[in-house]
């Protein structure tokens, strides 16, 4: 069960020629592959993918119509690999993944795929998570395209040019047998749009008629002398055949006048940010019809010189806009008019940022650069432009600087992850500080205060593998923690296996949460939800035993802090050799909110008896020391300031987003902090048994209370 | 370069003036800024407009600060407006803030320029974790954002969107939907918002009444830009009438001993004394209390504001009302207790409740409460006191209403009647003499020094642990100021000194400060 429902977004798939779809780009391009005809679509979740195999993995029906088989591949080399369906027989087929990281993981596939070749269509969605909100570390995925000479499509931010590319890449691949890569940005894809829809297309090819009529070439193997004959292909035939397509298909553009002494060249994807500049400059209107002339690259590999070389006759100076580094395209500019003898000057990273979004500012700062260079006339009379530096510059907008703190990502209200980093704190306290190798999930949260856990993390999956240096045993522990998603990306082997045969002596903690909860909530292997169409249910814990570890330890629930910072300790001091698994097990509670809650609504309508949970703090008992925010940072656990002249600090709070998980109450118990936290249990629909218990209870309490408030004097009503 | 520019062709490229509205919508992760986000793109499209919306989500979806950009413009024919990614500082016309701090943050991405820009924003706060959990007072100062608000936008509309949310039984977007509609700066008609709503389909009754709500609010001019609640403005309790002539007489004689600048704080401190142990500990109070105020007047406090006394008025009521495991049940067995739960946890009708308190009493707590010998004695016998806090010390979960457990609440709520002979109370009142007599010794050569002793009680507070340390840092930060006592600037110094043992926990680094003021002696 994924994070959200994508029951309508199915819909839209559903649409019919001359129908007119509405929304995000990455459902557009989910529905321009069903009219690509494909035959098979795989991939591994994560911004801004997710939503596109979300949609799909609630799409089974239609899929099945099509004769489509979807999967959610186990990690992205998986899903490069599954492309090899195209190898040698006419199927068109998509995998997809959140780029570079994805792509790092699938590059020995891709880099076979490449240098075999395919005969069907070959497409790779790229969901390239550069600039701002990015999650990860900023590399290109042009550099991958380049070295394995796999075709870069990176068209302009518009749905139906997006869409038409996935139609023209699928062509491309077979006309060319080289595997394409369509990128496009987070903002692209969570971008809102339209564009007139066509028929799904059912494949005419089908998977069966491959399996039933298998086919083989030695030719098409990566082996000498095979493997010598592919690089002569890719360079004779297959990047030939490519530029004659991109040419005569016009997959690149020109806007603006084909005359003119300045021009620039672009990617597609930089296409809408650019034409925003130019008219801030006073050089296009809102609609695109602009003054300057611009080569709109939504091919980047490979470049084509003859259009280059046309785009820079006559010119005397062109603009290179290239997002991210190093500047592949620029460089590949100046060789092509180097090669040709044209003289245009090139402008490009000297007057653009080298590296970080181009947003309409960094491209406003550099055109007028460019222009008071290379053709100060253009701008003409200067409109005024958009400037904040006023604004910031006064002084109590400076003054803002020092107050407004920065709002880090969390763990959200309840999460399961939190009361095992609280206990990993307290076991600090105890045993003193260990070296934590962290790995790519929610629970990397807890390098962040109020944690503050965790020394490296070196990519998905590889939190055990990280620590492999430590494995030696004498002296501290190292712990490794790994997320369930990590666990079947790849963990298993890279993270337990490999510790269990070097006879690691560190401690391996496995966190599960039912779900690859960072990604959206997509089921995994290990998810205990029952899901049709896959095969869940399948314990770590017989897997880490199946690859040979023997210490193991499960946690079923990780609110106990008590309990987790026993087992910690106990991993961190027991004497037995090898590696020390710990499987801590509760579920993503944003997960079970969705699940439950509903539910709950439900029975307490139909006079159900329910009993809801919350945590509350007694204000008068609260000291505001705030030890317990530093072992929670829950969202719903807050601070406010009391109406009493003699309290000088804030107290703790709960507000009524509280789940009742339990963290509170366990963790001021094991830290030993202080009674101020209750649990309250709501009764909905109570029996008559509880209606009878509570009245009596309190109507005993009530007279002590009563006989009490008797004899109290006060000077203030309270 | 300029002198080129005199004689050139001035004409724009075609309409270039023609720009699309832009909208930035800035939230937390998780805050509904999506569906806000779809709302105003669908009400766009809905007027036939040509509508773009973009975002970022990213790890920010997991509670950290996000951004939702939307353009829109009407559609020209077939042309098509080629729309921006995202937003361009001085080129936003509306921001929409869900959080105050989140406003200020917008302001400071240049998004909020006065040329253009209406800013509408909920005034609530939803705090950072470095504002929660900084020990002692750590929030930002809303103040500040008010300010910027105030040079940074053209207009601005704000309230606190989110109670009106809550009240209305809806989330935040409905409301900040609702203020939008109210701002007329969007040229669509109140109808075409409920319809945008009515079509979302979920939640639809009370995301109209949230909206409607808003919209109302915001015609009203939302809410005056003052700083939302001064932290330090703490109101006095009204007076009530004491609950006995004896109570009354202990006021009568708080007002005629103290200066009249004193009263207000006093009578706050003697009425917490008297409701944490009796009349006569509140005598105690006023008598320790007189004797620091007259010497405040001998040293001339009027001119400091009888400052010495006022801040003595607080601390020592603190001191005197110490946490302890009889407080503790006195508090948890209270009606008034039983009544404020109720109402956090927003009890309906029909409903029942009972909680559970998670106590982890240690021997040491055992041991305050007995009378000082035997508890002199047991601490002596480091053995069995061992032996004894094994099968003391663990956490225990008390349901607080059921009777048994209440009725040992209640019975520990009473040991109050032989407080004063535990040895806790012993310890609590010889601390107390020490303190009080430094912060007397120190303030006759320095006023503010003793002032600042005075505050240093604020270092100690809570239970087990956190009160043990608190002790310590008591202990260091006094030691030190003694040390330093002769120097003209150990008053400054003495502030310094407690403000950072406070934020120990959070970086302070108390033995590197001392080291800092050593190397300086």
């Amino acid at each position: 069960m994924a994070e959200r429902s994508f029951a309508r977004e199915v819909e839209h798939l559903r649409l019919g020629d001359g129908e007119l779809f509405k929304g995000e780009a990455i459902l557009a391009i989910t529905k321009g592959l069903l009219q690509a005809g494909v035959s098979y679509v795989g991939g591994y979740q994560g911004s801004p993918i997710s939503h596109l195999m979300d949609v799909l993995s609630d799409a089974q029906e239609i899929l099945g119509e099509l004769g489509v088989n979807f999967q959610s591949s186990a990690n992205e080399a998986t899903a490069a690999a599954m492309l090899s369906a195209s190898v040698m027989y006419p199927l068109r087929g998509a995998v997809a993944w959140k780029s570079t990281v994805g792509t790092n993981v699938a590059s020995d596939a891709l880099a076979n795929l490449a240098s075999g070749g395919v005969t069907g269509g070959a497409l790779v969605i790229i969901g390239e998570d550069y600039g701002e909100g990015s999650s990860i570390m900023q590399e290109r995925t042009h550099a991958f395209a380049m070295k394995s000479q796999m075709w870069l499509l990176d068209p302009r931010p518009d749905h139906a040019l997006i869409v038409d590319m996935i139609e023209k890449g699928f062509e491309l691949s077979e006309a060319s047998n080289t595997p394409v890569m369509l990128e496009v940005r987070v903002r692209t894809c969570h971008m809102h749009g339209s564009f007139v829809a066509k028929d799904n297309v059912r494949p005419a090819f089908t998977l069966d008629d491959a399996k039933n009529a298998p086919r083989r070439d030695l030719g098409r193997i990566v082996l000498p002398p095979a493997a010598y004959e592919h690089e002569q292909e890719k360079i004779l035939k297959r990047m030939p055949a490519a530029i004659d397509f991109i040419k005569a298909h016009q997959l690149n553009e020109w806007f603006g006048p084909a005359e003119g002494k300045i021009g620039i060249v672009l990617q597609g994807g930089m296409y809408n940010n650019v034409i925003r500049a130019l008219q801030f400059l006073g050089l296009s209107d809102a609609y695109g019809n602009t003054q300057v002339s611009l080569y709109v690259m939504n091919v980047t590999y490979p470049v084509i010189d003859s259009e280059m070389e046309d785009f820079a006759r006559g010119k005397e100076a062109i603009l290179m806009v290239e997002e991210g580094q190093p500047e592949y395209l620029e460089q590949a500019l100046n060789t092509v008019l180097r090669r040709s003898g044209l003289a245009a000057r090139i402008y490009g990273k000297d007057v653009l940022p080298m590296g970080g979004d181009y947003s309409v500012q960094a491209l406003l700062d550099g055109f007028e650069t460019f222009f008071e260079q290379a053709d100060p006339r253009a701008l003409g009379n200067r409109p005024p432009r958009p400037d904040a530096r006023p604004v910031l510059a006064l002084p109590i907008v400076e003054k803002l600087k020092s107050v407004v703190p920065a709002r880090p990502p969390g763990l959200c209200t309840g999460c399961p992850e939190r009361p095992i980093f609280a206990a990993m704190k307290l076991v600090h306290q105890d045993l003193g500080e260990h070296h934590v190798s962290a790995d790519i999930g929610c629970h990397l949260f807890s390098i962040l205060p109020p944690f503050n856990l965790g020394n490296t993390t070196m990519g998905f999956g590889l939190g055990g593998a990280s620590a492999s240096a430590f494995s030696k045993s004498g002296g501290k522990r190292s712990i490794a923690v790994m997320g369930d998603g990590g666990f079947w990306h790849n963990g298993l082997t890279s993270g337990i296996g490999n510790a269990v045969y070097n006879k690691h002596d560190g401690v391996f903690l496995i966190i599960d949460n039912f779900y690859s909860s960072a990604t959206g909530g997509q089921d995994i292997l290990s998810s205990r939800a029952f899901n049709k169409t896959r095969k869940t249910g399948n314990p770590i814990e017989k897997a880490v035993r199946g690859v040979g570890a023997t210490w193991v330890r499960e946690v079923d629930h990780t609110y106990d802090v008590g309990r987790m910072k026993r087992v910690l300790t106990e991993a961190l001091t027991t004497t037995d050799e090898g590696p020390k698994i710990i499987i801590a097990s509760s579920e993503c509670m944003l997960n079970k909110q969705r699940r439950v809650r509903p539910l709950e609504a439900k029975a307490v309508k139909d006079g159900k008896r329910v009993i809801k949970q919350r945590f509350g703090v007694d204000e008068d008992v609260c000291t505001g020391d705030h030890a317990c925010i530093r072992l929670s940072g829950c969202p719903s656990l807050s601070v406010k300031q009391l109406d009493d002249p003699l309290r000088d600090d804030p107290v703790a709070a709960i507000d009524n987003s509280c789940v009742g998980c339990g963290n509170c109450g366990e963790v001021s118990e094991a830290a030993v902090l202080c009674p101020s936290f209750y649990r309250a249990d709501i009764i909905s629909n109570p029996s008559w048994w509880d209606r009878m218990k509570s009245k009596s209870a309190l109507a005993f309490i009530g007279f002590l209370q009563h006989r009490r408030e008797r004899r109290r004097t006060f000077l203030e009503a309270a | 370069m300029r002198n080129e520019t005199v004689n050139l062709r001035i004409d724009a490229a075609g309409e270039a003036t023609e720009r699309p509205i832009s909208i930035a919508i800035v939230a937390m992760g998780g805050q509904g800024g999506g569906v806000l986000t779809g709302w105003i793109v669908k009400l766009a499209e809905d007027a036939g407009w040509v509508a773009q919306s973009t975002s970022v989500p990213g790890v920010a979806q997991r509670t950290g600060a996000t951004i939702y950009y939307v353009e829109m413009m009407p559609a020209q024919g077939d042309r098509v407006p080629i729309l921006a990614q995202m937003p361009t500082p001085g080129d936003v016309d509306i921001v929409l803030a869900s959080e105050f701090i989140e406003a200020g943050r917008s302001i400071l991405r240049g998004i909020v320029t006065p040329e253009r820009t209406l800013l509408i924003a909920s005034s609530h706060r939803s705090l950072t974790i470095a504002e929660k959990s900084a020990p002692g007072e750590g929030i930002a100062d809303s103040g500040a954002v008010a300010e910027a608000v105030g040079v940074a936008a053209q207009d601005s509309i704000i309230f606190d969107m989110n109670v009106l949310a809550t009240a209305n039984g809806s989330a935040i977007s409905s409301a900040m939907f609702g203020a939008l509609a109210a701002s007329g700066r969007l040229p669509f008609p109140l109808a075409a918002y409920h319809a945008v709503i009515t079509a979302d389909g979920k939640g639809v009754a009370a995301s109209i009444k949230t909206f409607d709500a808003a919209y109302q609010r915001a015609l009203n001019g939302g809410e005056q830009l003052a700083p939302p609640e001064a932290a330090s403005a703490a109101a006095f309790p009204e007076r009530s009438r004491p609950s006995s002539p004896h109570a009354e007489a202990l006021l009568m004689r708080l007002e005629a001993e103290l200066a009249p600048a004193v009263v207000p704080m006093a009578r706050a401190g003697l009425a917490k004394v008297v409701d944490f142990q009796d009349l006569r500990y509140g005598a105690e109070y006023l008598t320790l209390l007189d004797e620091i105020h007259c010497l405040d007047r001998y040293l001339g406090g009027s001119e400091h504001g009888m400052l010495l006394s006022i801040e003595a008025a607080k601390y020592l009521a603190n001191a005197m009302a110490y946490d302890d495991v009889v407080r503790v049940a006195d508090l948890k067995t209270r009606a008034s207790r039983h009544r404020r739960v109720e109402r956090e946890i927003g009890l309906r009708s029909g409903q029942i409740f009972a909680t559970t308190e998670y106590m982890h009493p240690r021997m040491e707590e055992i041991v305050g409460l007995l009378p000082a010998r035997l508890g002199l004695w047991l601490r002596s016998r480091a053995g069995f006191y061992a032996w004894l806090d094994r099968r003391i010390s663990k956490g225990r979960r008390v349901r607080t209403y059921s009777p048994g457990w209440f009725l040992m609440l209640y019975l520990v709520a009473g040991l109050r009647r032989i407080r004063r002979a535990s040895l806790r109370h012993r310890e609590e009142v010889a601390h107390r003499a020490d303190w009080l007599a430094l912060a007397t010794r120190l303030a006759h050569g320095n006023y503010a020094l003793g002032v600042e002793v005075i505050r240093c009680q604020r270092l100690i507070k809570g239970y087990s642990d956190t009160h043990a340390r608190g002790q310590s840092k008591f202990a260091k930060v006094t030691d030190e100021i003694q040390r330093i006592a002769a120097r003209a600037d150990a008053a400054d110094w003495a502030r310094r000194l407690r403000e950072t043992a406070i934020r120990e926990e959070d970086g302070g680094d108390l033995d590197g400060l001392i080291r800092t003021i050593r190397a300086f002696a």
